[in-house]
């Protein structure tokens, strides 16, 4: 019983994270049909830039926070050079931009930071509590207090904020969006930013438990796509079901079964969820305008 | 006047690249990636059929590159088959897992559709990977080679395996180009290209959407295993790597840069993308970003590929 605890514990920390990638995956995709597959390159700058911040002597909270916003930068940045002069081009042309950009964000950090693998302090200690005969790193408990607070507050942004009803607006209906008055040029900026902080938030909330280094992005942002797409492309809380359960699965795979196998479990389940349920588990069929 | 058929324009123009590029070359180290520029062209030539003309989309067909490969290296030490009859072998299972896992992959569309065919290549990447005592794993395994040299030397012609290989390779991306420029034109060709622009408007008018996917699907699957045995046998080794998703997007990339709508286009980018590693290795750290630039600049500016869009600048301008 402890061993299905812990399992389950280490399980929620993983899918927290993919989850948090799942969700960028979902805002960019709903602001502007994109798949980002950078979006693992945000996950990466976050926790490098802290890392490097905080060799240079910068404190933790202050360095987090830099870190955040650089990688924001880069996200407004690539909307701006990259996905705004190629809008209207065909998916899999806009899917290879976005492959293009993280590799050149890839090779961009290999230049900037190094190639070695790094990682900082926990916030609070490396000590673990003990529940049910299970153990739980402090910062497990971070990440996951990190995830329940990013997705509680974008609930409240879309919900209770006119800027978060325009966002929907956008994703929903972009011409009928400008209509009203919704500047959706903006919306899509807004989109890459929050998608790059979040990115850059699970980068400086696991670094000290997965670590980091420059070529981490590419296995996230697999495992993030693949979350988002078996939860439902465009719906967060689909994000945040899908990114939960494809690391539950690595964890009972790799508890249970084999940990070679552990990536091979969560791709079997995504294609048989897909088979069954074509637009993922929480997907609204679309139907096809003729 | 009359005007060549895009047919025999393209296969006049490969068999001219063919045989003018060795003029150029200063070493027989160029034959080597002349003839890995041709296999790679193999592979994308499928994907033409599947990207370029019925209009789907795979992130996972390094998987099949790497059926054929692996059937090379296994099929000779466990089934005592002849290197060649292992390539057959290869393309065969290659079609067969192809059309199973066709069918129901191929009812989902757009995003749905990569991350699936995503999920199948890394499904294969990893089994290859971890089948340790079948497969060598992670470290690869050696393949035994083709032997055809050793064949051409008791004849009395003693050639440089690298020369060899670029004539080889040359001929089966030819026959491999040939037999996609008929199916162009060919009634399941007009078939695929209609799906492509419309699945509705196709099915309106009779045709069957999911058969004609499924066997653009299995076409491409069958070149990319083909490729995917030809690298095997020339290196005379093979690591899980041909299977692995960056295979995959190399393969994507190379169709689309050049043009996913025509041969020509596609064997353009795969040369490209063939030479230009080993131009950008002289710039050692920079490689990436170098990479990562040219691939986004190209389709930000021609999202349709490098040669149509230089084909239609051609024709814009006047005489």
């Amino acid at each position: 019983m402890s061993e299905l605890l812990q399992f389950l514990l280490s399980g929620i920390t993983v899918g927290a994270v993919y989850a948090l990638v799942a969700l960028g995956f979902t805002i960019i995709f709903n602001a502007s049909g994109v798949i980002n597959f950078a979006q693992g390159e945000f996950v990466m700058l976050g926790g490098m830039s802290t890392v490097f911040l905080l060799d240079a002597g910068v404190p933790m909270l202050p360095a987090a926070v830099a870190a955040i916003a650089i990688a924001c930068a880069v996200g407004i940045a690539l909307n701006k050079l990259a996905i705004q002069p190629a809008r209207g081009a065909s998916v899999v042309t806009l899917i290879i931009i976005t492959i293009g950009a993280s590799i050149f964000l890839r090779g961009a950090a290999q230049i900037v930071f190094d190639k070695q693998i790094h990682r900082f302090e926990s916030f609070s200690g490396d000590e673990p509590f003990v529940i049910g005969g299970a153990t739980i790193l402090p910062q497990s408990l971070w990440v996951m207090a990190g995830a329940v607070a990013v997705f509680a507050g974008l609930y409240l942004f879309f919900t209770r904020s006119l800027l978060g009803k325009a966002v929907l607006a956008t994703a929903n209906n972009p011409l009928a969006a400008r209509l009203v008055g919704v500047n959706t040029n903006f919306v899509m900026t807004l989109s890459f930013a929050m998608s790059a902080a979040i990115g850059a938030f699970a980068g400086v909330l696991v670094t000290p438990i997965t670590l980091t280094s420059y070529d981490i992005g590419i296995a996230l942002a697999l495992k993030g796509f693949a979350a988002a797409v078996l939860g439902g492309m465009g719906n967060p809380f689909g994000a945040l079901v899908g990114g939960l359960l494809v690391g539950l699965i690595e964890a009972m795979t790799a508890g249970y079964i084999s940990s070679a196998y552990k990536d091979a479990a969560a791709f079997i389940v995504i294609l048989a969820v897909l088979f069954v349920m074509p637009h993922g588990i929480f997907g609204r069929a679309t139907v096809e305008r003729v | 006047m009359r005007t060549l058929s895009p047919k025999y324009a393209t296969l006049i123009a490969l068999i001219a690249l063919i045989a003018l590029a060795p003029l150029f070359f200063p070493s027989t180290f160029y034959y080597r990636i002349g003839a890995l520029i041709f296999i790679n062209g193999l592979a994308v030539i499928g994907l033409v059929v599947l990207i370029g003309y019925a209009g789907q989309i795979s992130l996972g067909h390094a998987g099949f590159a790497g059926i054929g490969a692996y059937a090379c290296a296994l099929g000779p030490i466990h089934l005592g088959l002849a290197p060649v009859l292992s390539l057959v072998l290869g393309a065969v299972l290659s079609g067969a897992i192809a059309w199973l896992v066709g069918r129901p992959i191929l009812r989902l569309r757009g995003h749905y559709l990569a991350v699936a065919t995503l999920g199948f290549g890394i499904l294969i990447y990893i089994v290859l990977n971890n089948e340790a005592q079948l497969t060598g794993g992670p470290d690869g395994m050696p393949v035994e080679g083709l032997g055809l040299r050793g064949l051409l030397e008791s004849a009395g012609f003693a050639v440089k395996a690298s020369k060899l290989w670029y004539w080889l390779a040359a001929l089966v991306m030819l026959a491999g180009a040939l037999l996609a420029l008929n199916l162009h034109d060919s009634p399941t060709g007009r078939a695929l290209r209609s799906l492509h622009d419309s699945e509705v408007a196709a099915h309106t008018v009779g045709i069957d959407v999911a058969r004609y996917k499924l066997t653009a699907f299995v076409i491409s699957a069958v070149y990319a295993s083909v490729a995917g045995s030809q690298i095997a046998l020339m290196n005379e080794f093979v690591s899980p790597d041909i299977a692995g998703f960056l295979h995959s997007i190399e393969l994507l990339t190379m169709t689309v840069l050049g043009g996913a709508a025509m041969v020509f286009g596609a064997v353009i980018g795969a040369t490209i993308l063939t030479a230009l590693p080993q131009v950008l290795t002289a710039l050692q750290d920079f490689e990436h970003i170098v990479l990562g630039l040219i691939m986004m600049l190209v389709m930000i500016f021609m999202p349709e590929g490098l040669v149509p869009s230089l084909a239609r600048l051609v024709r814009r301008r006047p005489r």
